[in-house]
């Protein structure tokens, strides 16, 4: 661990004074697509831009982000499983070590596993315990299989089952199952909770929490700001590709005062149970060039400088802030 | 339960082939009653001019010509029932003798094409799709396209060209030697008469089994399921063997089964331009020379035959896909 401190020198400070390295952490994380248009002229589609984020063992971080700011592609891009014309900068480490494209390729599906959103995850022509005994690396495949779908609730009968067979919440079941028989130490949930009545919705949040008090590191990958602040430590603002602010769970209350981003707080603020002031205006689109701050747009509070240069992210009271102004 | 709805399905199936055969057999008879080639004509030949108008009444009233053609559509009809197919007129043999002689020899030439044509189709089609935008994939994309386009007729023709005429590689056509007795021809010769024909055969079925199947895998793989696959660690062979192979078999299958109509049809063109000796061929001869028994005999057989490889497409599929099994069976 010792060795991997040279290694960061260039990082941010961190918000917290966490005396050991955080088991995962990505420094400004950029994610653009070549495209060729007409002929051979390339252009390049920005999607991620300054994306950063550190997560600690046993610690669940949300990032929130409204659709189409990238946080899907944030996912496959921490797994290393993005299309060939996709070029990435900044870095990942995992426990202290720079997350190589080798290392990706070994640690996935082993040390860092994916819970996807969509039903159509599972293979339609396989059964579906196979498809969970795959992620199993020892000789017991079935057991520890069979072991898993007891305690998620699904009945014996169901690992000869074909996806189609199942309903949507047998099937989210099946697919946090694939994350509990891993001995992933990192697992990526990609949006689960969308599509879910109540009820599956605060299952598959307790799935999350249990996970995490098994010692494993979640990023909690939702646009759903309730039920990230219901079990998340802490909650990282994702807008338009960048983490505009990093807060604490705590500081989502009132009439949001302790919220560092302008965005943050009318993300906050716009929800049914506080305010419910919608935000005007859209996020800027995959690939339209911002010069300054990417909200600066769309913020109450902009002046100049906010259009002219990039702010950074900076600690501030105990979480991050990307902005002048806070 | 189970027993009952295999019966339903067998119920089903046979009730769908039998109406399939009477309607057949109905076109066909029309077709061929409207058609301006006399039969008597054809069946005497060149000899006409010493026909006398009497002989040739009497020929007219032995074979039934002069029924009405619902008459003779009926007695034919009754004749098959009974399993008889009546006698040919140029082979001047029973039809079914006929058919199953012919089609043996198409049989290998069809039999050899579909094989060869749906692997090398399905090679191409995962070689293509797996590298979907490299020049890999648009060259054999653009060779699929120029296949696709292509008479089967044409490329015959060029194939004898090349191979047989230029470079004497093969013979020009029939299925052996000419001049020989057919119990000293060697398997050797068989099979040298048989590479062209099989060839420009299996060459037709190609494209079709590639581009889908590099379709069906391009889709596969831009799936969520295989991207949950690689997230699980899961990359290139080990991904395709588990969960391509099989997705992807679903429009390989079903298409090459349902293919034996072009098959056959694309044997009738091979065999005519090789004068390979078999059912196709036949099939021409009959529709020229007025052969009324052995062209609906052949019709009823390849309906048959085309009926067979939708069926077994069928079944294949409930073996390959659990969704198939239960939604028939239900």
């Amino acid at each position: 661990m010792e060795i991997q401190q040279s290694q960061k020198k260039e990082n941010i400070p961190l918000a917290q004074n966490e005396k050991s390295p955080p088991l995962f952490e990505v420094n400004h994380l950029a994610l653009t697509f070549r495209q060729y248009e007409k002929g051979l002229r390339e252009s390049n589609l920005r999607v991620i831009r300054n994306f950063d984020l550190s997560i600690n063992q046993g610690e669940i971080v949300a990032v929130v982000g409204a659709s189409g700011s990238g946080k899907s592609l944030l996912a496959d891009t921490i797994l290393g499983i993005l299309p060939e014309h996709a070029e990435t900068s900044g870095n990942i480490l995992f426990q202290g070590k720079i997350l190589t494209k080798e290392n990706q390729i070994r640690l996935r599906g082993k040390d860092i596993v994916l819970i996807p959103q969509s039903t159509n995850a599972l293979d339609p022509l396989m059964k579906v315990g196979k498809q969970v005994q795959s992620v199993v690396k020892n000789k017991h495949k079935k057991a520890v299989q069979e072991r898993i779908f007891q305690k998620v609730g699904l009945a014996k009968d169901t690992s000869d089952r074909y996806p189609f067979e199942l309903s949507g919440g047998m099937i989210r079941r099946v697919l946090v199952s694939t994350a509990m028989v891993s001995d992933a130490k990192l697992v990526i949930a990609d949006e689960p909770t969308p599509g879910l009545d109540e009820q599956a919705r605060d299952e598959a949040i307790q799935y999350m929490k249990k996970l995490a008090t098994e010692g494993k590191a979640i990023m909690f990958i939702t646009h759903d700001i309730t039920a990230a602040l219901e079990i998340a430590d802490k909650v990282a603002v994702f807008y338009a590709g960048e983490t505009v602010e990093i807060a604490n769970t705590e500081d989502f209350s009132g009439k949001g005062e302790n919220l560092r981003h302008p965005y943050t707080k009318a993300l906050w603020n716009a929800l049914p149970q506080n305010d419910f002031i919608p935000l005007k205006g859209i996020q800027p689109l995959p690939g339209e060039s911002v010069s300054g701050c990417v909200f600066a747009a769309r913020c109450p509070i902009a002046t100049d400088v906010c259009t002219e240069d990039v702010p950074q992210l900076r600690p501030l009271n105990h979480g991050m802030v990307r902005c002048y102004h806070a | 339960m189970q027993l009952k709805r295999v019966s339903l399905y067998v119920i089903k199936k046979t009730l769908k082939l039998v109406s399939l055969l009477i309607a057949i057999s109905v076109l066909s008879f029309l077709l061929v009653s409207y058609s301006p080639i006399d039969p008597i004509q054809s069946y005497i030949g060149a000899d006409m001019v010493r026909v006398s108008p009497e002989q040739r009444d009497n020929i007219a009233a032995y074979w039934g010509l002069d029924d009405s053609k619902t008459e003779q559509f009926l007695n034919w009809s009754k004749a098959v029932l009974q399993g008889n197919l009546g006698t040919s007129l140029i082979y001047r043999a029973p039809v079914a003798d006929v058919i199953a002689e012919r089609f043996l020899a198409s049989l290998i030439l069809m039999g050899i094409a579909w094989l060869m044509s749906g692997f090398i189709g399905f090679i191409l089609g995962i070689i293509s799709g797996i590298q979907e935008g490299s020049w890999v994939d648009r060259i054999i994309k653009g060779y699929c396209f120029i296949l696709a386009s292509t008479p089967a007729f044409w490329l015959a023709l060029l194939c004898l060209m090349l191979f047989s005429v230029s470079l004497g590689w093969f013979p020009v056509g029939l299925a052996s030697p000419a001049g020989i007795l057919t119990e000293d021809v060697t398997w050797l010769e068989r099979a040298k008469h048989l590479v062209l024909p099989a060839l420009t055969l299996s060459i037709i079925g190609v494209a079709n089994v590639a581009l889908h199947t590099r379709q069906k895998l391009i889709e596969v793989l831009g799936s969520e399921y295989a991207r949950f696959a690689k997230a699980k660690g899961e990359t290139g062979f080990l991904l395709l063997w588990r969960h391509g192979l099989r997705n992807i078999s679903l429009p390989a299958v079903s298409l090459h089964f349902a293919s034996f109509g072009e098959l056959f049809g694309g044997a009738v063109l091979a065999e005519q331009v090789f004068s390979y000796p078999g059912l196709g061929q036949a099939v021409v001869q009959a529709g020229l020379g007025g052969d009324i028994p052995l062209l609906l005999g052949i019709v009823l057989f390849s309906t048959l035959f085309v009926f067979a490889g939708n069926l077994l497409a069928d079944l294949l599929y409930q073996f390959i896909d659990p969704r198939m099994r239960k939604e028939e069976l239900q």
